[in-house]
């Protein structure tokens, strides 16, 4: 940063302090890394929102980047940031909190909430998501495109098996007993329809997070310096997972496929799967069949982690380019614009005013569906994440998959993933 | 200045820009992974220090690197010897005159061509349990269903198999060109002689691709240890690291862990396996397979 850039900025924030709200003066040109892995429809809605912006701000040009995955978002975010030079804003998983904190690439966003307007924004988004974005007493990031998990059923397969269609499993007992009536054998004794699934490749953690939630278990604590994996409540729900399939036989055994999950269901090969609402739109297309969407089943209690991407803000960038960073964020999180996202992409929209704009209204009385991720947020917690985050899920997954596929029994698999998250979380205490 | 001398500055400036672009991206990483490697990762508060062996000491009491060597090795060995034999029989077979040998080649050639996490997602639903391709055969003749990829026992060969089809054409082509080189009046001597099929491949042409074996050979050690991209889609390196190779590890350390100084630890290991094994190969093979 030159000295003139740098003065620059600081006569900005003198100037949003001194006339609060208004827009800045100065230009300013902010990057934006934005995990999109192909182009189609959401580069559009995006490229769409950048044009509207500058529109509306001038003196901002607003330039998005699209970065791939997530998980290689976050490595270009990050590997910018240490050659010198970083979006100025980004959108990344929200458990990635702590590792931009760690490797200090970010800014909280409390020294730009300045007017009364900003804090009622912020007091706006659903607390559930908030979790996964303030520590410390800060908040770090803003949510943006956020998901829970639902269950989807087969409406047609209910009925065949003798099941009210209208009726998912409100409870663990009746999603095992309802996944019993929906498993199919051939006289061989091969079954052609499993009951129930639950993926498990890549990242098991996020889906059991749901049963370990409804058990009434916490993973870890909002410090994100501890981990409790092999508390009872934790045993018991991997319990359960594991006896769906290894017991019972109502849940394919070994490790389910996370991307073939939809396509299992598709293929009528599964009557009930577990995945994210963010497959909504993709089920709604490609089902051939009437199917519903419910909450999860509740054990001790109902419960969901959610998911998904925040928007952050560079500590490496100038002073005015983060308040024009701040300024497009709040821009795109207002209701209406929160709304149409949620519309568009199928991510649960952030805030409850989102929910009681028009267009949100009309959309939910025509595909009631949309309401379900909404209705369960009140029952949602905080992803998975902690210091040194990867590393200490890849123990929990490690563990879930050595149990899954039966090579550890539940207890051991928990307490070797929680030996292994200790070491690895003992000096960030 | 004599000619002599501007020939030499010649010839090293000709030599200068690829010189240039080898040591900047290759020499120096590697140099770069080794020193780093005796240093801790830098994090935001805690610049790097030297530490010693400490990472070393570190990689020998991690489970996950033995098991990453440990599956390497049995990827390599399943690997290896599979592509080249079938892409040897592909080969000789695509080399007679036969009706759409084009069409054949072009078929067996085309895997090579194709990107190899789009081939990953076809491969991901072969694999897939009670609909997918494979179940759909096994299923046919009575088999049990099986899950490929979900479970610890068949992981690793249901990616080996996708990385032998995927090189098996790309070798099948070096080969092809080698028995095209071959000089026709040797397998017309050999019918001469009333040798057999079998004869004439096992004493003439297999001798006399030696050579291109040997190029082979070293081709496919290194892609052993390189080809990884199909682990990202179809496994992520589960079940419980049943499918996680050491290139891949590396990834994760580096990438998702950012532990920067224990990836260029494990960096030099991986250097250090293929320069062992460009060293046996060059130093020791090489000798054996000339014929005269």
């Amino acid at each position: 940063m030159d000295r003139r850039e740098f003065l620059g900025g600081t006569a900005a924030i003198a100037g949003a302090a001194a006339l609060p709200g208004s827009a800045l003066a100065q230009s300013a040109e902010i990057s934006f890394f934005y995990p999109v892995a192909v182009g189609g429809p959401i580069t559009k809605l995006i490229d769409t929102y950048a044009a509207d912006f500058e529109k509306a701000n001038p003196s901002i040009k607003l330039k998005p980047i699209y970065a791939g995955t997530y998980q290689e978002t976050i490595v270009k975010a990050l590997t910018a940031h240490k050659s010198g030079t970083p979006p100025v804003t980004s959108v990344l998983l929200s458990t990635d909190m702590f590792t931009l904190i760690d490797e200090e690439a970010i800014v909280p966003f409390d020294d730009f909430i300045k007017t009364e307007d900003d804090k009622k924004w912020l007091a706006g988004f659903y607390p559930g998501f908030m979790e996964n974005s303030q520590t410390g007493g800060k908040t770090w990031g803003i949510p943006f495109q956020r998901s829970t998990i639902v269950l989807y059923w087969n409406k047609e397969l209910f009925k065949e098996a003798g099941l009210d269609p209208e009726k998912p499993p409100q409870t663990w007992a009746e999603h095992l007993e309802f996944a019993q009536k929906l498993t199919k054998r051939d006289a061989s004794g091969n079954v052609t329809q499993w009951g129930t699934q639950i993926p498990s490749s890549g990242f098991p953690y996020w889906l059991f997070q749901a049963l370990t939630t409804e058990a009434d278990a916490l993973l870890m604590n909002p410090a994100g310096d501890t981990t409790y994996y092999d508390k009872p409540g934790v045993v018991e729900a991997l319990q359960y997972w594991i006896d769906l399939s290894q017991k019972h036989k109502v849940h394919p055994p070994g490790i389910v496929e996370w991307g073939t999950t939809p396509k299992d269901f598709f293929e009528k090969k599964v009557a009930m799967i577990w995945t994210t609402t963010g497959n909504l739109t993709n089920v709604r297309s490609n089902a051939k069949f009437p199917f519903g969407v419910a909450m999860l089943p509740s054990h001790k209690r109902r419960g969901s982690p959610t998911g998904g991407g925040n928007f952050y803000i560079s500590k490496k960038a100038t002073p005015a380019q983060q308040q024009a960073a701040f300024q497009f964020i709040k821009w795109i999180t207002q209701p209406e614009r929160a709304a149409q996202w949620s519309i568009d992409t199928g991510y649960v929209a952030v805030s409850k005013a989102a929910y009681e704009t028009e267009a949100m209204k009309k959309y939910v009385v025509d595909f009631p569906p949309a309401a379900v991720a909404r209705d369960q947020l009140e029952f949602a917690v905080a992803e998975l994440s902690t210091h040194e985050n990867q590393r200490v899920t890849k123990a929990l997954n490690d563990g879930l998959q050595a149990a899954l596929t039966g090579t550890k029994p539940a207890q051991k698999a928990m307490e070797d993933a929680q030996a292994e998250a200790e070491r690895i979380l003992k000096p960030y205490r | 200045m004599n000619s002599r001398a501007t020939a030499t500055i010649h010839g090293w400036l000709l030599l200068l820009p690829a010189m240039a672009c080898l040591a900047l991206f290759t020499h120096w990483p590697a140099v770069a992974s080794f020193i780093e490697s005796f240093y801790s990762t830098p994090r935001a508060r805690r610049p790097a220090r030297f530490i010693g062996l400490d990472n070393y000491q570190q990689m020998l009491a991690d489970p996950i690197f033995w098991k990453a060597m440990s599956n390497n090795l049995w990827f390599a060995i399943g690997t290896i010897p599979a592509s080249i034999a079938l892409a040897l029989l592909m080969a000789v077979w695509v080399n007679d005159k036969i009706v759409g040998r084009t069409w054949v080649r072009m078929a067996f050639f085309t895997p090579t061509i194709l990107p190899m996490i789009a081939v990953a997602n076809i491969w991901l639903f072969f694999f897939t349990p009670q609909y997918g391709l494979l179940e759909q055969i096994v299923g046919f003749f009575g088999g049990r269903s099986t899950n490929w990829l979900g479970s610890q026992d068949t992981a690793l060969y249901a990616i080996t198999i996708v990385a032998i089809w995927k090189e098996a054409g790309f070798f099948m082509i070096f080969y092809l060109a080698a028995l095209q080189a071959l000089p026709p009046s040797l397998g017309e001597a050999a019918a001469i002689e009333g040798a057999s099929r079998w004869t004439y491949f096992r004493r003439i042409q297999f001798p006399l691709l030696m050579p291109t074996t040997l190029f082979v050979l070293i081709n496919a050690v290194i892609n052993a240890f390189r080809m990884v991209d199909h682990i990202f889609v179809m496994t992520r390196g589960g079940p419980d690291n049943a499918t996680t190779l050491l290139l891949f590890y590396i990834y994760q350390v580096g990438f998702s862990f950012w532990d920067t100084a224990y990836a260029a630890t494990l960096t030099c290991v991986l250097l250090a396996l293929l320069a062992l094994v460009a060293f046996v190969q060059y130093g020791i093979l090489e000798r054996r397979t000339h014929y005269r």
